[in-house]
């Protein structure tokens, strides 16, 4: 057992925000609803990002996903305005919906007997949590994502490229 | 900190070179596609094409080299030229047939190119990949490239539903590739494939380790949906259906090939250590695969429809050589792509050339005397169908040829015998077509045909491929042997 008690309480205490704010996320019937609670399970796995000692991806995920994203997502729901009466009624028990259920279940219990190690058997790479908090974890990413990962970093662009041609293609007025 | 030193203009600028010539003629036709205005916009199809033939021009400096660039990126090998080649000749089919294609239904502008340029490149990535990130990388330019292409009729419904279907459930699969990728990570500490493979290696362990092998089946999940295998195939028809026949006759091909060269290093390069994990399961999705495709395609009334159950199948005869997972078993998979690029592109082409503007003309009874309106057309046609079906002198036969022979000589005689029944069964839904087009009495008022010169250059091309691999093959399967040996 690594780590002080009071990391974790805190790592309990979002881990079980981050899971319970996911099922709220697909259990309400408004929208609204939520999305905010997916504001707070982004918070929650972020706080967690940080016990990890990795603050570049916390903030990243704070600023890109709890922020611009979830923006998006609480516009376009404000701009289909789906009406109350129009919601997805109850779920009603089908053959199919049965067996996706029964599949979802395999699924989460295979990837749960999968992810029952205590310790990751792999290679250990160069970036030891002691290395890490030397340089700083942004300086570190920064330096691989301009040296090592400089092709990935550029082919990043390019999706993001075809992601705008895509939208505009598909959604400009006149072409 | 110590920095990885790129030598960005020498052999790394290379092994990339390909890809960089496509990228700057998609931006390029984008531009080209501002500046030109109305109808002239469907002169950035002719800039296109003259990016896939420049782009093979790196191929002089790049055969017969092998290296890792971009400090383990990319690779440089005969397995990722073959599949580079591959990919610019589907390109270069795919834009000959568009360029009429898509003055006729309204969507010759320069997007529409510069995504097909794009995800072009985005392939030959995937076929380049040495590194988890990059494979990835390419294989979502490929795919967010085709979801806009799919739904570029958007005043079509259902090209709009095809993009739809097609985005929704490519995102979902997406996730389950990563999540592969992300267990992979976890389990063995690496991301380069060689790496990956060493790790395997040494461990011996871990090859029947949880979290490995959890990772391995959502790996599986995430290339069977791109390849559309059973039961991952759900979205292949209305998706097929739906897009522009180009972009179907794109998807194909081009997108099967790509997502079959990613499986090919993934499974050959990073995991051969599981192969005892992966054999049966990929024993048990060919046979699923291959005969759930025929046997629906079977009862199809649409022949876009029943070419889309007709790829399913195809990729389960693909599966098979992939199974037999010797050296010639790999080289019938590439020899099989290469004749199953030009057989399908022609057949889409004929479907394509048959349809005007708001009425495509892909029902079968729409065929019905095509065999006298448009003589030449449906020759090629049967040629085509023929060489779906595996009959001699065509490339489909020797293609199934070698794949089921390799799976003899591995053992796996069921496996061969399995595929055999289905390429029998086959063959009814295609010439079911041929008698509907040489045997049924021409449906009253019905128009049909659209004259494209470049269409009939694309046609004759594929119809050259065709019998090219079927009457001397010999040439073509060393190439592929070669390029198989860097597993």
């Amino acid at each position: 057992m690594e780590g002080s008690l009071f990391q974790w309480i805190v790592f309990f205490a979002m881990a079980f925000l981050a899971i319970f704010c996911a099922l709220m996320v697909v259990t309400r019937r408004n929208p609204i609803h939520s999305a905010v609670f997916l504001i707070v399970n982004f918070f929650a796995i972020a706080v967690i990002y940080l016990l990890l000692g990795s603050q570049f991806i916390a903030i990243a995920q704070v600023m890109v996903y709890a922020g611009a994203i979830m923006m998006l997502v609480v516009f376009t729901i404000m701009l289909i305005s789906v009406e109350e009466a129009r919601r997805v009624p109850m779920v009603r028990l089908s053959a199919g919906k049965v067996f996706g259920v029964i599949l979802a279940i395999l699924l989460f219990v295979e990837l749960l007997y999968g992810l029952m190690v205590k310790a990751l058997p792999g290679k250990v790479g160069p970036f030891t949590p002691e290395r890490l908090q030397a340089v700083g974890p942004v300086r570190t990413v920064g330096g691989l994502l301009m040296s090592k990962y400089l092709l990935a970093f550029e082919l990043a662009s390019v999706v993001l490229l075809i992601g705008i041609i895509g939208a505009v293609i598909l959604a400009k007025k006149e072409r | 900190m110590e920095l990885f030193k790129v030598d960005v203009l020498g052999r790394d600028f290379l092994a990339v070179a390909q890809e960089l010539v496509l990228l700057s003629f998609a931006l390029g036709v984008l531009l080209l596609g501002v500046i030109l205005k109305g109808d002239r916009r469907r002169y950035t199809g002719y800039v296109a094409l003259f990016g896939y033939v420049l782009a093979f021009l790196p191929l002089l400096g790049a055969i017969g080299r092998g290296y890792e660039a971009f400090s383990g990126m990319v690779v440089l090998d005969p397995f990722s030229l073959f599949f580079k080649v591959l990919i610019l000749v589907v390109g270069f089919l795919v834009v000959l047939l568009s360029l009429d294609y898509t003055s006729r239904e309204g969507i010759a502008f320069g997007e529409y190119y510069a995504l097909v340029l794009l995800a072009s490149a985005g392939m030959m990535l995937m076929a380049g990949a040495a590194h988890l990130v990059t494979l990835f990388l390419g294989l979502e330019i490929m795919s967010i490239a085709i979801y806009a292409l799919a739904g570029i009729m958007r005043e079509d419904a259902r090209s709009v539903e095809a993009a739809f279907k097609y985005f929704l459930l490519g995102a979902f699969a997406s996730g389950f590739l990563l999540y592969g990728m992300a267990l992979t990570y976890a389990s063995t500490g690496a991301l380069h494939l060689r790496e990956i493979e060493g790790v395997l290696a040494q461990k011996a362990w871990l090859t029947s380790f949880p979290l490995v092998l959890v990772g391995l089946g959502l790996l599986l999940v995430g290339f069977g949906f791109k390849l559309a295998l059973v039961p991952f195939h759900m979205w292949t028809p209305d998706v097929y259906e739906g897009a522009p026949t180009s972009i179907t006759a794109f998807m194909a091909t081009g997108v099967k090939a790509a997502a079959f060269a990613g499986l090919l290093r993934v499974f050959f390069t990073a995991l051969p250590a599981l192969e005892g994990h992966w054999r049966e399961l990929l024993w048990v999705l060919a046979v699923a695969t291959m005969t759930l495709g025929n046997l629906v395609a079977l009862r199809q009334e649409d022949v876009k429809r029943m070419l889309a159950y007709s790829s399913i199948a195809h990729a389960g005869y693909i599966m098979v050589g992939f199974v037999a997972a010797t050296e010639l078993g790999r080289a019938a998979v590439l020899f099989y792509l290469f004749a199953y690029a030009f057989m399908n592109i022609g057949a889409f082409a004929v479907v394509a050339l048959l349809g005007r503007r708001g009425a495509p003309n892909t029902l079968l009874e729409d065929y019905a005397g095509v065999g006298f309106k448009h003589p030449l057309l449906a020759v090629a046609m049967a040629v085509f169908l023929f060489s779906l079906a595996g009959v001699p002198p065509t490339a489909g036969f020797m293609a199934k040829f070698y794949v089921f022979s390799a799976a003899v000589k591995a053992g796996y005689y069921w496996l061969a015998v399995l595929g055999v029944l289905n390429s029998a069964v086959a063959a009814y839904y295609y010439l079911r077509v041929m008698v509907y087009m040489y045997f049924r009495e021409p449906k009253e008022g019905l128009q049909t045909g659209y004259p494209s010169f470049a269409g009939a250059v694309a046609i004759l091309i594929a119809l050259w491929g065709v019998f090219q691999l079927g009457i001397m093959p010999s040439d073509f399967l060393a190439l592929a042997q070669r390029s198989v040996q860097v597993f």
